[in-house]
C-alpha cells in the first residue's frame, strides 16, 4: 500500500461565468479514510467532486487523484474510480441485475468474476430478492443499495459519494454507513459528501465548504477542541425574550433553537461567556438557565459558515462606517 | 484481454443495453413499426402524380369528320373526359373560371385551311393554371399531332408516343415508395440517436457512464448499431407494403438494396449524434431533427425533379443523405441497377458519414462542461 495521499488538490476553482463556485480549495486526502464534505447547499461539493473524477475542467489550480493528473489522466484513473452520483444514475428500465451486468462488462469483468462479484454484492447490500425488479420501481434505500453495489463492483481504490443519502430513510442511512465502514476497512478510500451533522461526525477527516471555499479543516475532534467561538446553552419558556436580549449583546454571533433551548455562538475574546449571557438576561428580566456547554459540529459548522460570517462582515461594515 | 477485445465488449455492452430497453419503450418500439406503415399508406394513397380524366368541354366551330377525329383522340388519351360541348369560347371560358371544367378544346372554323399550314396552330387547348399539376398534364397534350397533310385523313392521326420507361403505366407508387424508404428513415432515424443520446444526460445516466472506463467512440458505435437494425427492418416493412399493396416491382439486387440503405441509416444516425452534441434537451433534439427533414423531402428530388431547382438548392440537395439515397434506390428497385454502377452517390453516402462521425467526435467530450 502506498502512503501517498489520495487526492492533492492545491488552489482548485472553478468558476461559471460570474460565480464561483469553488474557489482555491486545498485538499490532502489520506488513503484508507472515510473523508467527509460538509456544507450547505451551493457551497461547491459537488462541483469539487466532479472535478476529481474529471467530469469539469478546473478553471484555475491544480488535482492529483490516486497520482494522476486530472483531467488530462482521467481515462487511466477511471478503472481504479467508483463514483456515486447525487442523482440515482443506473437505468431505471432496467432490472438491478441488468444494470449489474452491464456495469460489470463495462469494466471488463471477466465471466467467473463477474457472476461472482455481483452475487457477493447482491448479499453484501440485501437485493438477492430483487435481480428481476427494475430500478425504477425501488424504493429510494434500495436504489442507493444498487448504486453503491454497482460503484464498488470492480473494487475501486476511489470511491467518490456525492450526497448518497439524500434520499434515503434513517435506518437505511445507518446501514449505508456501515457498509462504507466495512470498504475502508478493505482499503477503500472514500469521499463522502453530506450536509447532515451526524454523518460528518462519522467522517476520519472532514472539510467545512462555504460558498466555494474551505472554511474549516480536520477531523471531527480537532474541529470541535478548535472552533473559534464559546458555546453557551440557555433553557427558558420565553424563546422570544431571550432571542430580544441576546440580540443587543455585541459578543453574540448566533443563536439556534431546539425546542426549549437555545445554542449560543459568541465570540472567543468573551470572557466567562456565560456570566455575560446570565448578565443581559437579568438585565432584560427574563428567567432562564445559564449553563456553558461543550462545543458539537454543528456548532463548528456555524461558527464557520453563513449566518455567523455574515454578522461579522456586517459589524465591520458598521464599524468602518463609523 | 486486448484493447481492441475490450473497446468490442464494452461497444457490445452499450448496443445490447440499448436494445434491451429500446424494446421495453413501448411508445417507441410502437414508432419503429406504426411510423413506416402509417406514412406508406398515407404516401402511397394520396400523393398521385398521374392525373387521369380531368373533366373539359369542347367548342368545335369546324365541326369536320377531322375535327371530331381529333377530339375522339383527345379523349382515347383519358388525361381529358369531355363533359361538355360549347358553342362559343366565351362560354367555355367561363365555365374554366366557375371552376366546373379543368380544360377546354377549342377548334376553330377554319381549323382543315390551318391544319395544313405548318406555320400556324390548328386548335388551341384551355386549361386552368391555377392547378400545376393539371396544368403539367394538360400542356402535355400540345404535343398531339395534329391529323396529316391533306387526303391522309382517313387514318386517325397518331399521338407522339410517349413511351415512359421503367414506369409504364405512370403509376405513382411506383417512383415514390422506393424514395418513400428514404423518406421513413430520416424521419425516424435522426430522431432516434440525437434522442438516445439527449436522453441519458437529461437522466443523468451520462455523468455515471463518463466516468466508466467506456470511450466515447465506443458510446457512440454503441448507441448507433441497435438503430442500424431498427433502420433494416423498417426498410423490409416499407418494401414489403410496398410490394404487396402497391405492386412496387423490386427489379434489383435485394442485397445491394439493403447495402444501399444500410449505409444511408448509418449516415443518419450519425447526423442524430452530431444534433445529440448540439441539443441540451429532448425537445431541442428533437426540433433539431424536424429542421433537417423538411430540406431533405424538398430538396432529396423525392417530390421535385433537380433540373427545376436553382444551383443554390442543388448544393443544399448534394450535403442531403437523402438525394444520394433515393438515387441509390430508385436505381437499384426501379431500373435495377447493380450497385457498381451506382458507386458515386454510395461514396457521397459514405463522405457524409465520415464527416459526420468527425464532427461528433470532436464535439463528443467525455465531461460535462
Amino acid at each position: 500500500m502506498t502512503t501517498t495521499p489520495a487526492i492533492v488538490a492545491r488552489g482548485l476553482s472553478r468558476h461559471f461565468g460570474q460565480l464561483r463556485a469553488v474557489d482555491g480549495v486545498d485538499l490532502t486526502i489520506p488513503r484508507a479514510e472515510i473523508y467527509g464534505f460538509l456544507g450547505p447547499n451551493g457551497s461547491g461539493k459537488s462541483t469539487t467532486i466532479r472535478m476529481l473524477c474529471g467530469l469539469l475542467q478546473p478553471s484555475a489550480g491544480t488535482v492529483e487523484v490516486l497520482g494522476y493528473a486530472m483531467p488530462g489522466d482521467a481515462e487511466k484513473l477511471r478503472p481504479k474510480l467508483g463514483y456515486m452520483t447525487q442523482r440515482f444514475s443506473l437505468w431505471e428500465d432496467l432490472t438491478v441485475m441488468e444494470n449489474l451486468l452491464f456495469i460489470a462488462e463495462v469494466y471488463g469483468l471477466g465471466p467467473a468474476q463477474r457472476t461472482e462479484r455481483i452475487q457477493s454484492r447482491l448479499t453484501e447490500y440485501n437485493l438477492l430478492d430483487r435481480t428481476g425488479q427494475r430500478a425504477g420501481t425501488m424504493s429510494g434505500g434500495q436504489k442507493q443499495r444498487l448504486a453503491l453495489a454497482a460503484a464498488t463492483l470492480h473494487e475501486p481504490e476511489l470511491l467518490l459519494l456525492d450526497e448518497p443519502t439524500s434520499a434515503v430513510d434513517p435506518q437505511s442511512r445507518r446501514d449505508f454507513w456501515e457498509s462504507l465502514f466495512r470498504l475502508v476497512h478493505q482499503g477503500t478510500t472514500i469521499l463522502v459528501s453530506t450536509h447532515y451533522m451526524d454523518e460528518a461526525e462519522r467522517c476520519h477527516r472532514l472539510a467545512i465548504l462555504d460558498r466555494g471555499r474551505l472554511v474549516a479543516e480536520g477531523t471531527p475532534k480537532t474541529l470541535m477542541a478548535g472552533i473559534d467561538a464559546a458555546v453557551v446553552e440557555v433553557e427558558t419558556d420565553d424563546i422570544e425574550g431571550t432571542l430580544a436580549a441576546l440580540r443587543q449583546v455585541p459578543e453574540v454571533e448566533s443563536t439556534a433553537q431546539l425546542g426549549t433551548r437555545l445554542r449560543v455562538l459568541l465570540t472567543r475574546s468573551a470572557t466567562d461567556p456565560a456570566a455575560t449571557v446570565r448578565q443581559s438576561l437579568q438585565n432584560a428580566r427574563v428567567a432562564a438557565q445559564v449553563n456553558a456547554a461543550g462545543p458539537s459540529l454543528e456548532d463548528v459548522f456555524v461558527a464557520a459558515t453563513g449566518e455567523r460570517r455574515e454578522r461579522r462582515e456586517q459589524r465591520a461594515a458598521v464599524a468602518g462606517q463609523a | 484481454m486486448s484493447a481492441w477485445g475490450k473497446t468490442l465488449r464494452r461497444t457490445w455492452a452499450i448496443a445490447a443495453k440499448e436494445f434491451r430497453q429500446l424494446s421495453r419503450d413501448r411508445l417507441t418500439f410502437g414508432m419503429v413499426v406504426g411510423i413506416p406503415l402509417i406514412q406508406i399508406l398515407i404516401f402511397g394513397y394520396s400523393i398521385n402524380f398521374d392525373v387521369r380524366d380531368i373533366g373539359a368541354g369542347v367548342v368545335d366551330l369546324a365541326n369536320t369528320s377531322a375535327s371530331r377525329a381529333l377530339i375522339a383522340d383527345l379523349e382515347a388519351t383519358q388525361v381529358i373526359r369531355v363533359e361538355e360541348r360549347l358553342r362559343t369560347v366565351a362560354e367555355l371560358e367561363a365555365r374554366i373560371a366557375s371552376g366546373a371544367l379543368s380544360a377546354g378544346v377549342y377548334i376553330p372554323p377554319d381549323f382543315e385551311r390551318r391544319k395544313l399550314d405548318p406555320q400556324r396552330t390548328a386548335v388551341q387547348v384551355l386549361v386552368d393554371g391555377s392547378e400545376p399539376t393539371i396544368e403539367g398534364v394538360v400542356r402535355a397534350l400540345a404535343n398531339i399531332r395534329v391529323p396529316g397533310r391533306a387526303g391522309s385523313s382517313t387514318l386517325p392521326s397518331r399521338l407522339i408516343e410517349v413511351r415512359t420507361l421503367y414506369n409504364p403505366e405512370k403509376r405513382t407508387p411506383v417512383q415514390i415508395v422506393p424514395a418513400l424508404i428514404g423518406v421513413i428513415l430520416t424521419l425516424t432515424m435522426v430522431v432516434f440517436t440525437a434522442v438516445a443520446i439527449v436522453r441519458e444526460r437529461e437522466r443523468g445516466n451520462m455523468e455515471l457512464l463518463i466516468t466508466t472506463p467506456v470511450k466515447s467512440g465506443e458510446l457512440m458505435m454503441g448507441k448507433l448499431i441497435p438503430y442500424v437494425l431498427v433502420g433494416l427492418i423498417q426498410t423490409t416493412l416499407i418494401l414489403l407494403v410496398g410490394v404487396w399493396l402497391f405492386n412496387v416491382p423490386v427489379v434489383g439486387s435485394l442485397i445491394d438494396l439493403y447495402i444501399a440503405a444500410a449505409a444511408f441509416i448509418a449516415a443518419n444516425l450519425m447526423l442524430g449524434l452530431v444534433i445529440s452534441t448540439l441539443a441540451q434537451t429532448q425537445f431541442q433534439a428533437i426540433q433539431l431533427s424536424i429542421f433537417t427533414l423538411l430540406p431533405s423531402i424538398l430538396l432529396s428530388g423525392f417530390m421535385f425533379p433537380f433540373d427545376g431547382m436553382p444551383r443554390v438548392a442543388q448544393w443544399i440537395a448534394q450535403i442531403l443523405p437523402l438525394t444520394h439515397f433515393v438515387e441509390l434506390v430508385r436505381g437499384i428497385v426501379l431500373r435495377g441497377a447493380p450497385l457498381g454502377a451506382l458507386w458515386l452517390p454510395l461514396t457521397k453516402l459514405g463522405i457524409f458519414f465520415a464527416i459526420a462521425m468527425a464532427v461528433a467526435a470532436t464535439r463528443f467530450r467525455k465531461r460535462l462542461d
